[in-house]
């Protein structure tokens, strides 16, 4: 079962009027769509100072995220290639002014202007070829050069993204970096299928202390399972990504995981009806290393 | 769509250097009021293209911006009611915005730009 939308139709099909409505009335998308663009916005760090910036929302679709952009008071522009989409926002009556436009064929935006950039849940897309003449690598270089270029020198985009696969995400990163973005990836819940959340965390211009990449939420060694209940929301840590996290913290998180918790996991799959091995004297003990 | 994105907009075209600004073909333009934010405005002041934004409100029927800005201006409050009204109340509803260098002409229907390039513009 592949419920990616992006592996069934290009997004201007997929996202339909049908599609588009639909989207936007589920109030469990809203949600969600708020609470990343909340976390997005905070991943921005805009100075704290109350003044308004110009945003530019990628992959705005029918403005949930830019509702929340609108709500801190910021201006923005939002950029969406489904018509069906930017019709709903319309209807919305969202504040930011809407373009119908294609990100991988570059933004058109004049050198410097912007303050900041949000994409949520879009910029997956780009890892796909949806028409003969698209090449995933030329759209990510056109879509991230014309980016580096529109931002503010010290400004940041922030894309919460659904890589499919560890080297969609590099992919990605890389065509980042070479465009001249500094950051890395932020992970919140890293250990959780459900709440798992990535942002790429991106600065424009030369390392500095403001390009260190900020904390994940959710990660304190211990909960490794989608029991929300045991995780803590306080405790962060920084993920720059999976390759580069400290061996140190992988290791902790074996250690947490006890013969009990095991037992326990196995009860609370078996009640929901997952075929779980029988718990015999080998359950939970260590394999012997082969080599 | 404001004047704010117009003067941040630029064709987009393959082999255009010069995108900027967009010429604007008006065919309905629309006033919609916004709160006025003075803080917004000193932050923006410095990365509008002064004349494209005059220019723009004239065609679009304001006539009240000055030609020539010093920062100085930013401390009267009745220039700052006249430039936060041309940058964020007036809307381009229905129209067109034409590149200045080949003259393509990207439609703008319902408040929205169609930037969508053809794939011998990217
Ligand atoms: C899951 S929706 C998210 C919409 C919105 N950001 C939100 O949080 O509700 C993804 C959006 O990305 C847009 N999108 C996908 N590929 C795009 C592209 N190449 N250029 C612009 N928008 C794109 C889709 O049309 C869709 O509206």
């Amino acid at each position: 079962m592949s419920s990616r939308p992006e592996l069934q139709a290009p997004p201007e099909i997929f996202y339909d009027d049908v599609e588009a409505r639909k989207y936007t009335s589920s109030s469990r998308i809203i949600e969600i769509q708020a609470q990343l663009s909340g976390r997005a916005l905070e991943l921005l760090a805009l100075p704290d100072d109350g003044v308004p910036r110009l945003l530019l929302d990628i992959g705005c679709g029918s403005g949930l995220s830019g509702e929340t952009l609108s709500e801190s008071g910021h201006q923005w522009i939002g950029l969406d290639i489904s018509h069906s989409m930017l019709d709903v926002a319309l209807e919305r009556e969202v504040e930011g002014d809407l373009l119908l436009g294609d990100m991988g064929q570059g933004l058109g935006i004049r050198p410097g202007v912007i303050d900041g950039a949000i994409s949520i849940s879009a910029v997956q897309w780009l890892c796909n070829a949806d028409k003969s003449s698209h090449e995933p690598r030329l759209r990510l270089k056109a879509f991230f050069g014309s980016l580096y270029r529109c931002l503010a020198r010290g400004a940041r985009a922030v894309f919460q993204v659904y890589p499919e696969n560890l080297a969609q995400r590099e992919l990605i990163l890389g065509f980042a970096m070479r465009a001249g973005f500094a950051g890395g990836v932020v992970i919140d819940f890293p250990h959780s299928t459900k709440r798992r959340k990535e942002y790429l965390v991106l600065t424009c211009g030369p390392p500095s202390v403001n390009t260190a990449v900020p904390k994940g939420k959710g990660e304190d060694g211990e909960s490794c399972s989608d029991d929300e209940s045991s995780e803590d929301e306080e405790n962060r840590m920084v993920c720059i990504s999976d390759r580069r996290r400290p061996r140190k913290l992988q290791k902790i998180t074996k250690k947490g995981k006890g013969r009990e918790w095991i037992l326990k996991k196995k009860e609370q799959m078996r009640r929901k009806g997952n075929v779980v091995p029988p718990d015999t004297k080998y359950t939970a003990r260590k394999r012997k290393s082969r080599f | 769509m404001r004047l704010l994105t117009h003067n941040m907009l630029s064709s987009n075209i393959k082999g255009v250097t010069n995108g900027f600004p967009l010429r604007l073909e008006i065919e309905k333009a629309v006033e919609k009021q916004v709160d006025f934010n003075v803080d917004f405005l000193k932050n923006m002041f410095v990365k509008i293209e002064w004349k494209a934004l005059v220019d723009a409100s004239r065609a679009m029927g304001y006539v009240d911006l000055p030609d020539q800005t010093e920062p100085s201006m930013l401390d009267s409050d009745e220039f700052l009611k006249k430039f936060h009204h041309a940058l964020l109340e007036l809307h381009l509803e229905e129209g067109a915005l034409i590149c200045p260098e080949t003259d393509r002409r990207f439609p703008v229907n319902k408040g929205i730009p169609n930037m969508l390039l053809h794939e011998d513009e990217v």
